[in-house]
């Protein structure tokens, strides 16, 4: 018998080969960051101040709509090819293997927005220090935008025009980790203390790693009935 | 084993079939005859506790399934229509992660024989996506070789695609897995007969309304 433990490194272990063999899809995630990041400065025109206090919310927004652009292909596939039947049928209950396979949808698709979120930060002249806030904030809030629009992704699976939907769905959940993680650099990049609002991102994460599980799971049973 | 009380389903407006009833016991064959969308595969996901019937009920060791979930998905296997495997995956690995979501522990050492028994031993490190319809199919019936002390096999359509020898291939496995006390519940439009037994038989277009 293999123990929850084991079906959780196998389910994470395959998305990510699966991920590394289709890296393609990835990269297109993480270069849509970068280009939409990089309109601003380039629309804008070059007013460093004005620069540093849209950084933060900027790369923020645009790390959301990266994240949500990788969320489509999150149970599509497991769908369309009938692995995600037999994750319903499985020994082990729904909702760990669900937690399994977000946890290597963050690394793949998440992971690349929290390690290219600072570089973009500096076209934006924003201080070292918010920097890293920034990367700290990414790190600690990504988590909840993966959960949350996990649930979004398995009630949308099947329909038709499902990824606009999608959207619709999940970018007004995103609001609140939106707001905290951009009002963490900017009070960083104010000498004041980003502590608060890190703590609070982390707490919505945990909050939703121990809620969302359950109604993604409840979500895939439903688009299979 | 499984016990079906009046099981009804429908599709919108229409009734696909009403008052299914039957009793399946160990070593039993059971063959699910009917014509194209007369309900076989909704009949199949139903027993399995995917879909949801209008009516009736499905009892495994005389407990209803939807109460059992996990318990009663452990001693499951269930092949749909579709093969369940990841294209850029191998047999290999495919086979691994299917055996990982039925609870088993599994091992390449172990998925070697069963793959080379389904004749893909040549090919069983390529990416699944190389593979024909035919060879795609043995890869997901490998799974069954590993799965001889499940109790209950649910097999839609196991022979599609098949050619002859491992038709043949197949329906000993399903004699020597029904002869050491499983079951299986099976969909095919062709000749139901498994070598010298013929199963049990459930006839939708009779039960159709």
């Amino acid at each position: 018998m293999l123990g929850t433990a084991g079906v959780m490194r196998s389910v994470i272990a395959r998305d990510l080969t699966l991920a590394w063999r289709r890296k393609a899809d990835v990269f297109v995630a993480v270069l849509f960051f970068v280009i939409v990041a990089s309109l601003f400065p380039l629309g804008i025109g070059p007013e460093p101040q004005l620069l540093r206090a849209i950084g933060p919310g900027v790369v923020w927004v645009a790390a959301l709509l990266a994240s949500m652009l990788a969320l489509s292909r999150l149970f599509a596939a497991d769908y369309a090819d009938g692995t995600l039947e037999q994750m319903l049928l499985a020994a082990t209950p729904l909702s760990i293997i669900v937690i399994a396979k977000v946890i290597a949808h963050w690394i793949a698709a998440n992971i690349p927005l929290v390690l290219i979120g600072p570089l973009l930060g500096l076209q934006f002249g924003l201080p070292g220090d918010a920097l890293a806030v920034l990367a700290l904030a990414l790190a600690l809030g990504t988590p909840s935008l993966s959960l949350i629009g996990a649930i979004g992704a398995a009630l949308t699976l099947g329909l038709r025009g499902g990824g606009v939907l999608l959207a619709l769905l999940v970018l007004p959940l995103y609001a609140p980790v939106l707001i905290l993680g951009s009002l963490a650099v900017e009070a960083t990049a104010a000498g004041l203390a980003a502590q608060p609002y890190l703590l609070l991102l982390a707490a919505m994460s945990l909050a939703a790693l121990s809620l969302a599980p359950w109604a993604i799971a409840a979500a895939l049973r439903i688009s299979h009935e | 084993m499984l016990e079906v009380f009046g099981l009804g389903c429908s599709r919108g407006e229409r009734v696909l079939f009403r008052g299914v009833s039957f009793k399946l016991e160990a070593r039993g064959l059971l063959h699910v005859a009917g014509a194209n969308g007369s309900g076989k595969t909704s009949l199949l996901r139903i027993l399995c506790g995917l879909g949801a019937a209008d009516a009736g009920e499905v009892r495994w060791r005389g407990e209803p399934i939807r109460a059992l979930r996990e318990s009663y998905w452990r001693e499951l296997v269930y092949m749909g229509h579709a093969n369940a495997l990841k294209d850029d995956l191998s047999a290999t690995e495919n086979l691994l992660l299917a055996c990982a979501l039925a609870g088993r522990a599994a091992t390449p050492a172990a998925a070697a024989p069963a793959l080379d028994a389904f004749g893909l031993a040549a090919c069983a490190h390529l990416p699944v996506r190389a593979l024909s319809q035919g060879q795609k199919r043995r890869a997901t019936l490998a799974r069954l070789a590993l799965s001889m002390q499940a109790p209950l096999w649910i097999l839609d359509e196991p022979l599609a695609a098949l050619d002859v020898a491992a038709v043949r291939y197949l329906e000993d496995v399903l004699l020597a897995y029904a002869d050491g006390g499983g079951s299986v519940i099976f969909t095919t439009h062709q000749d139901a007969a498994i070598g010298s037994r013929v199963p049990q038989r459930v006839d939708l277009d009779a039960a159709a309304c």
